[in-house]
């Protein structure tokens, strides 16, 4: 049992939680019994097999399904079934169609507690620090899927919640749009730290931008093993060929596959 | 610009044409005697006496514009917020959407007589009429739209913790606003014509009178002019829904050619 103190220290303490669906027989258990933690300005990420339950894991974070068991503490407040203590980038990048890419940021900023003005000036700022203020005025179709995913980083990053949720961000772009973003979001997350938890299912991505890599073991999901990622930062491309880079990516492959093996009904 | 010009006179010319076609055939047919001009008569005369009776007959289709847009405005205001109650207030939905197709199921005739008890001579019961056609196609794909919102954009606005009223400004009737057109577009081609039959129930002004006494006095190409002021009204209304539709969805991609 971990005390109040160290709930406190922490962005996110999501202490043994467990998540079931249904009831007696038919019953599902989703989440079983997880304890991990995001410091301030740590950048997490976590790594598992299709179907450990990545996705209830972040509805538990967000607040749209409680906790069957366990408690998620955010900032020190404890927030089982709280919404509106996170910022959040989905998978799609979920911008408004009716809305230009400046009234998309403005809006989720709005949402997230920050006033009309404050939220106009500072999309404004960012757009042109990440040179895209000649999309502001533009409708999002017309953008590429790497720039849809660039106004929906950005969006995240601007809102005032310390901890940002990345829902595999980067899973629909191209293999060598994915290395750009990648490199993109470190440059951007360097200049504004927040705590960040990552869900992902490429390896690489996660050894390359994380401090801290956490592998899930499928249905129920519980964590196998935390790796401290040894490299320096702001990181360079060579690392990806480093031998440590290397044996930490073998090391978190087999987990997956022995992982894997234990849920393959699925 | 002027390829979309392009585009619309390349979109016209094929049923204009058909029409004058058609419009030649039936010509031909009198011509030839296939036809009698006591069974039916000729476009010719159609309009020879449409212009003969030019004034009275505009003075008619005013009362049927005037009776169609208070209708169509009444059914479309109660169509959008009956459609807005439905989805907002949680079991209501359940319980009114059976009452709403059944009052569809509920023929013009039956109901006439009752607002013209109730309600007298006057607009009033008239306007109700129309209204009662119109607001139902509304209703039904506002719900349909208000309902169907997409699923990521809602997990999504959720996650960053938008409140139910808000989540309804932002993303639900947006998305509504593309089928609320759809509904528009029926309830405008079924204005004109419940208005018509609306006239049918008791008036001296409108078209639908106009055709009454016309039919009666033994005068098709009277009764024939009216249908075709009754056609061009109602395309004119439903060009100009679809030309409203353009200028207020204007982020949608271009290419969806509707």
């Amino acid at each position: 049992m971990r005390s109040r103190n160290d709930n406190q220290a922490m962005t996110l303490q999501v202490n043994n939680i467990r998540k079931q669906f249904g009831k007696g027989n038919e019953s599902k258990q989703v989440l079983g019994g997880l304890t991990f933690s995001v410091a301030d300005g740590e950048f997490v990420s976590i790594i598992g097999p299709s179907g450990s339950g990545k996705t209830t894991l972040f509805q538990v974070i967000g607040g749209l399904e409680r906790p069957s068991e366990g408690e998620i503490w955010i900032d020190g407040k404890k927030a089982n079934g709280e919404r509106g203590h996170i910022s959040y980038m989905p998978q799609q990048s979920s911008l408004l169609p009716w809305q230009t890419v400046a009234g998309n940021i403005e809006l989720a900023l709005t949402i997230s507690g920050v006033n009309g003005k404050l939220a106009k000036e500072q999309t404004r700022e960012w757009l042109d620090r990440i040179g895209l203020t000649e999309y502001a005025k533009a409708y999002p179709h017309v953008l590429s899927g790497g720039m849809q995913q660039r106004i929906s980083f950005l969006r995240a990053l601007l809102a005032p919640q310390r901890l940002m949720l990345l829902d595999e961000p980067f899973g629909a772009l191209d293999a060598l749009t994915r290395v750009q973003m990648q490199q993109w979001l470190m440059s951007i997350w360097e200049q504004n730290r927040r705590s960040v938890l990552l869900v992902t299912h490429s390896i690489e991505e996660a050894l390359y931008l994380s401090d801290r890599v956490i592998v899930l073991s499928a249905s129920p999901a519980t964590v196998l093993e935390e790796f401290h990622i040894p490299f320096e930062r702001p990181r360079q491309e060579e690392i990806w060929s480093d031998s440590r880079f290397i044996m930490l990516k073998q090391r978190i492959y087999e987990l997956l596959r022995f992982g894997t093996e234990g849920g393959r009904e699925r | 610009m002027d390829n979309k010009r392009k585009s619309f006179w390349s979109k016209l010319w094929p049923p204009a044409l058909l029409l004058i076609i058609l419009l030649g055939c039936w010509q031909g047919a009198l011509e030839l005697g296939i036809l009698k001009e006591w069974m039916v008569p000729s476009p010719v005369m159609i309009i020879e006496e449409a212009i003969r009776i030019w004034p009275r007959l505009m003075e008619h289709t005013e009362a049927t514009v005037q009776l169609t847009l208070l209708g169509f405005a009444g059914g479309t205001a109660v169509g959008f917020v009956l459609a807005a109650l439905l989805h907002l207030i949680p079991g209501v939905r359940t319980a009114v959407y059976p009452l709403l197709v059944l009052s569809q199921n509920v023929p013009v005739i039956a109901i006439a007589p009752i607002l013209t008890m109730l309600l007298g001579w006057g607009l009033l019961p008239k306007v109700l009429l129309v209204m009662m056609v119109c607001f139902f196609p509304i209703t039904v794909a506002m719900l349909g739209g208000l309902m169907n919102t997409d699923q990521p954009l809602r997990n999504y606005l959720q996650m960053i913790g938008i409140r139910k009223w808000k989540l309804f400004w932002k993303l639900e009737l947006p998305h509504a606003i593309v089928h609320l057109f759809s509904g528009l577009k029926i309830a405008a081609s079924y204005s004109v014509l419940s208005a018509v039959v609306a006239e049918w129930l008791g008036t001296n002004k409108g078209l639908g009178a106009f055709m009454l006494i016309s039919s009666k006095g033994f005068k098709p190409d009277r009764v024939f002019a009216a249908v075709f002021i009754i056609v061009v009204l109602s395309l004119t209304l439903f060009g100009l829904i679809a030309l409203a539709e353009r200028l207020v969805i204007r982020w949608r991609p271009e290419k969806e050619g509707r």
